[in-house]
């Protein structure tokens, strides 16, 4: 009979792992689609020039491909990263540049009403964005940061390439030493999909938070 | 009362190759109520928001209360206006919009307090002291924490002139303030403009299709058709005894249309 019960120690490590990457990953992808995001709509050309090239790129080459460049190639320009740092890089900007799009499209789809009512009351443009077009963008930007969210969880398994122990590198230990395959893949199989849900769930009632009000009924 | 608050001089404005405004000349002197009527497309909504800088002009030169507004003068040379020279000029300006432009995810007083706050840099107390005040002129102080989803149109309209008010303009444009209310919630907000032109000395342009509110309102009426002032004269001059066959045409159209003059 096997020891189970050390073998899911292992794989809740992975587990932490596993979040660290999608809280830090998601935080720096948050970073980068407000960046990247306003960099599209901004009226400087050197600025929206950068922002699309950026979104370009990344969203262009693969995530995979990302990460070995940053964690074998940028080593031999004198860049050396831990594979946690090398993981959260390339997830983040990953990530950020598909959410960028999401930043601008929101930015967009507020009315032109909106903006006019911030020349009229004489706001200044970081003043108007800031208070009138971020805070009701932020509302249609919600639900699709939700979606990215969850990809980038998805996303961090890769990371188990450059020997990063995630929740994905643990279940190929467990069977290894095991030479089970159903029991751990399973086990991580129903964890990735709990957190997920803790996600969805997360972005949903902050979603509900935000609605409050503007729809005159919820107060 | 001598010099003219708004002097617009001969300005053009296209929307690709239709002309709206072909040479508009017009002044303004201060403390006047002015109605804006005309045919749709004649041009009268279009010199509000030029007036405003929603809209920039191809030809011509508008002055602000002694100052250019599209142009700065930098050693005796007129340069086109850079964004401090319009956002020093807006302060004269405020503006009230046929559909409302409340800010939804912030409250009746936050609408209100907003601007003076992040323009003026007013203390969020004596904001909120000054807002309190517009909103019960405007019959809305028990609305203060109300979200404008919640409020009719009239409402919101009411709103919308306490915000601009706040800003203490000194001169407030109305683009067809009425247009989008439903027929029993004109009235409040008609009520209220009348309040304001009779207690203020504030200049006030007025665009709108309800000629019976311009007569009452209006010291001066400008007919406009394609971009330019057909006829102006006194309330009574225009709805009465209109000189210009065109403005007679219009007016017996909107009559027809059972509009009260």
């Amino acid at each position: 009979m096997t020891q189970w019960s050390g073998y899911l120690g292992l794989i809740l490590q992975g587990a932490l792992v596993t979040i660290e990457l999608t809280l830090m990953g998601s935080v720096l992808a948050l970073i980068m689609a407000f960046l990247a995001g306003m960099g599209r709509v901004s009226r400087f050309f050197a600025l929206r020039w950068l922002a699309t090239a950026y979104i370009e790129f990344f969203r262009g080459t693969s995530i995979f491909v990302q990460l070995f460049f940053a964690y074998f190639v940028l080593p031999l320009i004198g860049l050396e990263l831990t594979p946690l740092q090398a993981g959260v890089l390339a997830l983040g900007l990953n990530v950020g540049a598909y959410a960028a799009e999401v930043v601008r499209g929101a930015i967009q789809s507020v009315g032109r009403e909106q903006y006019e009512a911030c020349i009229a009351l004489n706001l200044g443009r970081w003043q108007g964005m800031r208070h009138v077009i971020l805070p009701q963008a932020l509302l249609i930007m919600l639900p699709t940061f939700g979606n990215n969210a969850i990809e980038l969880l998805k996303a961090t398994s890769v990371v188990s390439l450059i020997s990063l122990a995630d929740l994905t590198f643990q279940a190929q230990v467990v069977r290894s030493q095991t030479g089970n395959t159903l029991v751990p893949f399973t086990t991580i199989l129903i964890i990735y999909f709990a957190l997920a849900l803790i996600i969805s769930w997360g972005v949903r009632s902050l979603e509900r938070r935000m609605a409050r009000g503007l729809d005159g009924v919820r107060v | 009362m001598s010099t003219p608050i708004i002097k617009v001089d001969a300005i053009s404005k296209s929307f690709g190759s239709f002309k709206v405004l072909n040479g508009l000349s017009m002044q303004v002197m201060p403390g006047e109520k002015l109605a804006l009527i005309g045919p749709s497309g004649s041009g009268k909504t279009t010199i509000l928001r030029i007036l405003m800088t929603l809209e920039k002009i191809d030809g011509g030169h508008i002055q602000i209360d002694g100052e250019q507004l599209y142009h700065m003068e930098r050693n005796g040379q007129l340069l086109p206006a850079d964004e401090r020279h319009l956002t020093k000029m807006r302060q004269k300006i405020g503006m009230v919009f046929q559909l409302f432009n409340l800010f939804p995810h912030k409250c009746v007083m936050d609408n209100v307090t907003l601007a003076p706050m992040l323009t003026k840099g007013t203390p969020r107390a004596a904001a909120e002291k000054r807002a309190m005040e517009l909103l019960d002129m405007v019959g809305m102080a028990d609305k203060a924490k109300a979200m404008p989803a919640q409020l009719s149109g009239g409402q919101k309209q009411r709103v919308a002139i306490a915000r601009a008010l706040a800003l203490s303009p000194k001169i407030m444009l109305f683009d067809e303030v009425t247009s989008a209310l439903d027929p029993e919630l004109v009235e409040e907000v008609m009520n209220v403009m009348r309040k304001l032109a009779a207690e203020t000395d504030m200049t006030m342009l007025l665009v709108t299709h309800e000629m019976g509110f311009a007569h009452d309102f209006a010291d001066r009426v400008l007919f406009f058709d394609r971009g330019r002032i057909v006829e102006e004269g006194k309330p009574d001059e225009i709805f009465r005894h209109p000189k210009q066959e065109r403005t007679q045409g219009f007016l017996k159209k909107i009559i027809a249309a059972g509009h009260r003059v």
